[in-house]
């Protein structure tokens, strides 16, 4: 019960694991778009992470972290049957899941697992969802099976070119939106530079985007403002506004700097973790 | 009355020294002796129609207490105010008492009244360890907790914890639903640690489980647990007191740079998050040379004081009006001056200004002056043309009050919300717009103070407790 790991798996050895944790209210009223708010010991910080799926039946949710500093270091170092301290949520505006026809749903790095649970939404609205996943090499892609399962399509773009289009998921969006006119929506989940682009390139074909947005957060439930980014020239906190925003809107430098507020606190923090823990 | 001159002046209260507290985090009053306490209450007139308690929001016996007080009693005295009062040590620290207890006492106009509050912190810290059901009934055993009354209460701030306390006492099972993982509300994340110990909040805290009370910690009322889910499992009546925790923002340029911070978060970090003991622990917390925080209020005191003591080599409050129109407590205001804290008054933030990497580097001020007085009463704050300056800062902190949270609300359409976002709640009984759900705090108010809540919560409890238990 309490925010026990029910199973763990590497799906990057040492940098990226998917969890599964029971927390069955949570499991229960998640909507895709939804994130919680970690805290994993009394002396912990708190971090949001986007919820990649939920089994209301066995009342668990999924999460999937990359190693970044010293919080998802710690997060690695647990196994299948710990707890984690504190489990939050959900969280965040659920996605708006109207049926529009077609959805194109890109995903980059660990983004492809929080679009994961938006494109499983867009699916079981009746919409037709294509699914755009990349990463730097194929031993580096995310879910491509998952969302397989339900995606009428899956399209890949590699860095490298070891696997599907040589190049930036946006190349694959842009000739894709080029083809196809009866888009009816553009998600895009992934690192910032990624949801730019994505915006960039879906702005001359006027679709509505939607991006995720990752800033610092510390509380998540609207009390601090720390993750206060600027959309259509308004102030608007990701946690209780967000953590979706229209793309064409969003300030994207703005968010880039704010992101970097405490890097090297961060930096430090996980430097002195690495020395004593390996 | 008696003569102006007879009276005797108010014990002093022992204080840590200015130049060493700026650089701690521990408490700056350190509270009576028992002699001093004894001395101080000697002082009450005892008078035939006491006014003092009918100036505390949740009623203190302020008469009653101080007697034995007098004689020594410190014991009935505890039991006196815990009747009323479920949060003593809380209220004898935060509680703007000058307006209140303090400010209704017949001694008040000769500038000499009763320490009501330094009296009640002195009573409430010498029975810590006190056994709660003992305190409110005069009996070892707790009063049996009714489960199938059992009421729901979001938020375990002030209101919370007063309606808790208060139904607990009666037999009725509480059980307080808290979105963050630390119990408190706004007494653990706003008010800092030298101003109230948290160990004084978790003593409370304990005092309310010992009572029966159930708390249930990471649950977002709204999100995890709505109101109708509390209805369905078999709640009779739900308290909400989720504060007005939403920070407003100036809406000036600049606001987003690398260095400007809410009051909110800049006290979360540090108090919930206890950023001051970076890297013991993992919340980061900035740390500014020159810092200005904007605002009047008590919690532009708690931010200016909060970056003195992480280190700040000037910190400067920027205020509109002068020291005079402040709204903070002149307590708290002296505290911050004792401290070092300057004051930037008749100024008004035009623009942050910052470097081309996004770092905040100083803000543009307006020059002001005092015009008439406005509707509030207040002189009206007015610009003296072409008078600007930049005040050089790499760290500011925006205190300037809070709005309603909206998770709660949007989950819950049908909660009649005032024109400004709040809950509209009857003014006598708190009850909302959902028969059976009542609501209290600054969720109804916006931001008021921790007393103010206790007496919203006080209100309400009383009704549930009625209805519940059919007394009238």
């Amino acid at each position: 019960m309490p925010n026990t790991i029910v199973k763990k798996k590497g799906l990057i050895p040492g940098r990226v694991s998917e969890m599964i944790i029971s927390a069955p209210e949570i499991a229960t009223k998640a909507r895709p778009g939804n994130f919680v708010v970690l805290r994993l010991s009394p002396q912990g910080e708190r971090i949001p992470l986007t919820i990649a799926d939920t089994d209301p039946q066995a009342g668990t949710i999924t999460i999937v972290y990359m190693v970044l500093g010293k919080t998802t270091a710690m997060l690695e170092k647990l196994v299948q049957g710990d707890d984690i301290l504190d489990v939050c949520g959900p969280l965040g505006k659920p996605t708006r899941l109207d049926k529009v026809g077609t959805v194109i749903c890109v995903g980059g790095g660990t983004g492809i697992a929080a679009m994961h649970h938006i494109a499983k939404g867009h699916h079981r609205v009746g919409n037709r969802v294509v699914a755009i996943i990349g990463a730097r090499s194929k031993d580096l892609l995310l879910f491509e099976k998952e969302l397989a399962s339900f995606c009428d399509e899956v399209l890949v773009a590699t860095d490298d070119g070891s696997y599907g289009h040589k190049g930036f998921v946006t190349e694959v969006l842009a000739k894709r939106l080029a083809q196809d006119a009866h888009v009816g929506e553009v998600v895009g989940v992934g690192p910032v530079p990624m949801m730019r682009a994505v915006a960039e390139t879906t702005r001359p074909f006027k679709v509505r985007t939607i991006v995720s947005l990752n800033p610092i957060m510390v509380d998540g439930i609207g009390m601090c403002g720390a993750c206060r980014v600027t959309v259509g020239g308004k102030t608007r906190f990701a946690c209780v506004d967000g953590p979706e925003f229209d793309a064409h809107s969003v300030d994207f430098d703005e968010l880039m700097r704010r992101l970097g507020s405490f890097r090297e606190q961060e930096q430090a923090s996980y430097n002195t973790y690495c020395e004593c823990h390996g | 009355m008696a003569k102006k001159s007879k009276i005797r002046p108010r014990v002093d209260m022992p204080m840590q020294d200015p130049t060493v507290r700026c650089t701690n985090f521990r408490e700056v009053a350190l509270g009576y002796s028992r002699e001093q306490a004894m001395l101080e209450a000697s002082r009450c007139l005892q008078c035939k129609t006491p006014t003092c308690q009918s100036g505390c929001p949740v009623e203190v016996d302020c008469k009653g207490f101080i007697r034995a007080v007098a004689r020594g009693d410190i014991e009935t005295a505890y039991g006196i105010i815990k009747e009323t009062n479920s949060l003593p040590a809380v209220c004898g620290r935060v509680c703007p008492q000058e307006n209140q207890c303090e400010g209704h006492c017949k001694l008040a106009p000769t500038g000499k009244p009763i320490a009501i509050g330094r009296l009640e912190r002195f009573v409430s810290d010498s029975y810590y360890a006190k056994n709660p059901c003992d305190a409110i009934t005069g009996r070892d055993d707790c009063p049996m907790l009714r489960e199938d009354l059992k009421v729901a209460a979001i938020g375990s701030g002030p209101s919370s914890l007063t309606v808790a306390g208060y139904l607990a006492a009666r037999g009725i099972k509480v059980t307080v639903f808290e979105a963050l993982h630390e119990l408190g509300g706004v007494l653990t994340y706003g008010i800092p640690e030298f101003r109230l110990p948290k160990s004084i909040v978790h003593t409370e805290v304990e005092f309310l489980k010992k009572q029966g009370v159930e708390f249930l910690t990471n649950q977002v009322g709204g999100m995890t647990v709505t109101i109708d889910d509390l209805f369905a499992q078999g709640y009779k009546a739900v308290f909400i007191g989720v504060g007005a925790g939403l920070p407003k923002f100036l809406n000036i340029p600049g606001e987003s740079l690398i260095g400007v911070y809410s009051a909110n978060e800049f006290l979360t970090r540090v108090n919930l998050m206890k950023g001051y003991r970076f890297p013991e622990y993992d919340t980061p917390v900035p740390l500014g040379k020159h810092v200005a925080v904007f605002g009047g209020g008590n919690v532009a005191m708690d931010a200016a004081r909060t970056a003195l003591r992480l280190g700040a080599e000037k910190v400067s409050i920027v205020y509109r009006r002068t020291k005079n129109e402040m709204p903070a407590r002149r307590e708290e205001l002296e505290h911050a001056l004792e401290e070092g804290v300057c004051l930037e008054c008749l100024a008004q933030p035009l623009a942050f200004e910052g470097d081309d990497a996004g770092n905040l580097t100083g803000i543009r001020l307006q020059r002001m002056e005092l015009g008439e007085p406005d509707e509030s009463g207040r002189c009206r704050p007015c610009c003296i043309e072409g008078e600007t300056y930049v005040l050089p800062v790499d760290l500011a902190v925006l205190a300037l009050g809070t709005g309603p949270n909206p998770v709660l609300l949007n989950a819950t359409p049908e909660l009649k919300q005032t024109k400004w976002g709040y809950i509209d709640g009857d003014d006598q009984t708190g009850e909302t717009s959902i028969p059976m759900v009542f609501a209290g705090g600054d969720i109804v108010t916006g931001s008021a103070t921790v007393v103010m809540a206790m007496g919203a919560g006080r209100r309400a409890a009383k009704v549930i407790a009625r209805r519940l238990l059919g007394e009238e």
